[in-house]
C-alpha cells in the first residue's frame, strides 16, 4: 500500500469521528451546527497544550472529548433557552471558540515534535503490525464509536433525540422535553469532533488555530458521498456509511494532491464536492423524469396514429 | 377529571389586533366523560385545547387534570397525563422511525426515559398484539417507516399512540377532519372503540355535526371565545343537526357561520 493510500485511510478514519458527530447534528437532530469549525480546533488545542504540559496523552485525549461535550451543551443552550436561530447559535459559539483555543494554547500553533502522543505509544505497543498498526488501532477506534452511536440511538433516550430532529411537536406531546434532547444531541456531536481534533493534532504533530476551519464542510462532504455510496437506509448503515464517506473523501483530497493541487486549494475543493453531491442527485432525477415522459408522449402519438387508421378501415 | 375554571386569554393585548380567545371559560368533566365540541370560526376550540395541552398557558384561570393544578407546568410535564391527536395526519407520528420505534416512543410517555433499548422483544409482543386490533395489517409491518403509511394509517397510529398509556385526558382536534369520508369513518369507530375500552375522559373538536351528535355523553358548543350551549347526555340523544342550527341562531341572533362545517 502506497504512504499517500495509507495515510488518507489513516486521517479518513480520524475525519470520520468528527464526521459522526456532524451526523448527530445535521441528520439526526436537523439542526445544522456551525459550532463544529470551533470545537475540532478546541479538541486539537487541549490535547496538543495538555501533552507538551506533561499529561498523558489518553488523558489529554480524554479531556478534549469531556471540554468537546460542554461545548456543545453551551451551543444548544443558546439555541434552546436563548431562543437564538440554529445556524447563529453554532456560528457564535465558533466564533467565540477561536479566541478561546488561542488562550488555550497561549500562541497559534503548538508542536508536538518529540512529544509522546497516543499514536507514538500505539505504535510502539503494535509495533509487531510494522505500517499497519496505526490503521488497525485508529479503524477499531472509529469503529467503536460508530457501535456506541448506532447502540445509543436506539435506547429510550436515543429515539426521543431522533423523533426530536424528525418531529418536534409530536414527541412534545409525548412527554419529551426536546430543549433537553437538543442539548444532549450537540454535547455529544461536539465532543466526538473535539475528541477527532485532539486525535487529528496528535497525528499531524500539531495543533493549529486554525485547523477547525471549513471542517463542518468537510463533515457535511463526508456524511453526503457516504450515504450516496453506501446507502442510508437504517441508523446502522448509515453510520458506517459516513466512516466510509470521511475515508473516501480524504482519498479524493490525497489524489488531487499528487495531481499537483495546492493544500490551500482544498477548501474550494471540498465546497465543489459538497455542491456536486448536492446538486447531482436532482439533475439526475430531472434528466431520468424527462426521458421518460418522453418515452410516453411517443408511444401515445403511436398508439392514436394506429387508432385513426382502425378507424379509417371502418368509415 | 378535567376542570377549566374561569379561563381567559387574549392574543395581542393592547394592539388593534386584540382578540380575546376564550372569555372566561368554565368547564368540569368527570371521568369517562366523552365530550364533542362544535363551534363556528375563530369561537376558541382549538385555543382551548392548547390550553389544556400546556401549549399555551391562560392569561387567567386554572386547569386542573385529577385533581393537580397543572398551570404552571409545561407541555411536555403535561404529557404524561394527556394523549392528543392532531388534525394533520403526518403531525402525530415520526415518519423517519420505523412503526415499532413510534410504538417505543409513545410506550415511554409516562416513564423515566433510560437508556435501555427502546424496542425489545418483549415490547415487539406487546406492540404486535396492540396493533391487532386496528385490523390494518401494522403488526406485520413493525419495521416499515411510518413515512410509508398512508394518512388513515398514519392517524390510526396516531390514535393508537395516543392511547397507549391510558392517558388521563384524551384530547382529539379534528382529528378525522383531513381524511376521505370512508377513512374518517374507519377512525371515528376506532375512536368510539378505544375510548369506550379504555374508558378515557376525552374531548372532541369535530367540524362535522353528525359526527357531534352520534359520538359521546355530551356536546358543547362554542362561539366568540364562550360555551355558548352544553348539551347533557338526555338531551344530546334527541337533538338534531336542524335544532342545533336554530338554537345557535336564536342564542346568537345570527346564523351558524363556518366555511368548514360539515351540515350532514
Amino acid at each position: 500500500m502506497g504512504v499517500a493510500l495509507l495515510g488518507s485511510i489513516e486521517s479518513g478514519f480520524i475525519f470520520a469521528i468528527m464526521a459522526l458527530g456532524v451526523y448527530l447534528t445535521f441528520r439526526i437532530l436537523d439542526f445544522p451546527d456551525l459550532t463544529v469549525d470551533g470545537s475540532f480546533a478546541t479538541g486539537g488545542a487541549i490535547g496538543a497544550t495538555m501533552i507538551t504540559a506533561g499529561f498523558a496523552p489518553f488523558l489529554s485525549t480524554v479531556s478534549a472529548l469531556l471540554i468537546g461535550l460542554v461545548v456543545g451543551a453551551m451551543t444548544g443552550i443558546l439555541h434552546t433557552k436563548g431562543k437564538i436561530n440554529a445556524l447563529l447559535s453554532g456560528i457564535l459559539s465558533m466564533i467565540a471558540l477561536y479566541s478561546i483555543n488561542l488562550r488555550i494554547m497561549g500562541k497559534a500553533n503548538v508542536p508536538l515534535l518529540g512529544e509522546d502522543t497516543l499514536f507514538t505509544q500505539i505504535q510502539d505497543a503494535l509495533s509487531a503490525l510494522g505500517d499497519y498498526g496505526l490503521l488497525l488501532a485508529l479503524a477499531i477506534i472509529a469503529l467503536v464509536i460508530k457501535f456506541i452511536n448506532d447502540w445509543f440511538l436506539h435506547t429510550e433516550v436515543g429515539l426521543a433525540i431522533r423523533a426530536t430532529g424528525n418531529n418536534q411537536r409530536m414527541i412534545r406531546s409525548f412527554s419529551t422535553n426536546t430543549d433537553n434532547t437538543i442539548i444532549i444531541g450537540l454535547s455529544i456531536s461536539n465532543g466526538l469532533v473535539a475528541l477527532s481534533g485532539a486525535l487529528y493534532a496528535q497525528y499531524q504533530g500539531f495543533a493549529d488555530v486554525s485547523m477547525g476551519i471549513g471542517m463542518i464542510i468537510i463533515g457535511l462532504a463526508s456524511v453526503i458521498i457516504g450515504e450516496a455510496i453506501f446507502g442510508d437506509r437504517s441508523i446502522v448503515r448509515a453510520t458506517f456509511a459516513v466512516i466510509g464517506g470521511a475515508i473516501i473523501y480524504r482519498m479524493v483530497v490525497a489524489l488531487a494532491m499528487q495531481v499537483g493541487l495546492d493544500p490551500s486549494d482544498m477548501k474550494l475543493m471540498t465546497a465543489l464536492i459538497v455542491i456536486a453531491a448536492l446538486i447531482a442527485p436532482r439533475i439526475s432525477a430531472s434528466y431520468k423524469e424527462r426521458k421518460r415522459k418522453a418515452v410516453r408522449t411517443k408511444n401515445r402519438e403511436q398508439q392514436m396514429v394506429h387508432e385513426r387508421g382502425e378507424v379509417k378501415k371502418h368509415a | 377529571m378535567l376542570k377549566l375554571n374561569d379561563i381567559y386569554v387574549v392574543f395581542n393585548e393592547g394592539t388593534v389586533d386584540e382578540k380575546v380567545a376564550l372569555n372566561h371559560v368554565n368547564l368540569h368533566l368527570n371521568p369517562g366523560d366523552f365530550v364533542t365540541i362544535i363551534g363556528s370560526n375563530g369561537a376558541g376550540k382549538s385555543t382551548l385545547m392548547n390550553i389544556i395541552s400546556g401549549v399555551l398557558k391562560p392569561d387567567y384561570g386554572t386547569v386542573e387534570i385529577d385533581g393537580v393544578k397543572v398551570n404552571n407546568l409545561p407541555e411536555y410535564k403535561r404529557a404524561p397525563m394527556i394523549g392528543r391527536v392532531f388534525q394533520d395526519p403526518m403531525a402525530g407520528t415520526a415518519p423517519a422511525m420505523t412503526i415499532e420505534e413510534n410504538l417505543a416512543l409513545a410506550y415511554a410517555r409516562d416513564k423515566r426515559r433510560t437508556l435501555g433499548r427502546g424496542v425489545t422483544a418483549k415490547r415487539r409482543d406487546e406492540f404486535r398484539t396492540y396493533l391487532e386490533t386496528l385490523h390494518l395489517g401494522l403488526e406485520n409491518r413493525l419495521s416499515a417507516k411510518v413515512g410509508l403509511l398512508s394518512g388513515g394509517e398514519r392517524q390510526a397510529l396516531s390514535l393508537l399512540m395516543a392511547t397507549f398509556t391510558k392517558p388521563k385526558v384524551l384530547l382529539l382536534d379534528e382529528h378525522t377532519a383531513a381524511l376521505d369520508p370512508a377513512r374518517a369513518q374507519r377512525i371515528t369507530e376506532l375512536t368510539e372503540e378505544i375510548v369506550g375500552r379504555q374508558k378515557l375522559t376525552t374531548l372532541m373538536v369535530t367540524h362535522n355535526m353528525q359526527q357531534a351528535l352520534d359520538l359521546g355523553n355530551r356536546l358543547i358548543m362554542m362561539d366568540k371565545g364562550m360555551i355558548i350551549l352544553d348539551v347533557p347526555e338526555e338531551e344530546k340523544k334527541n337533538l338534531t343537526i336542524e335544532r342545533l342550527l336554530a338554537e345557535f341562531q336564536r342564542l346568537r341572533g345570527e346564523k351558524f357561520a363556518s366555511d368548514r362545517a360539515v351540515l350532514a
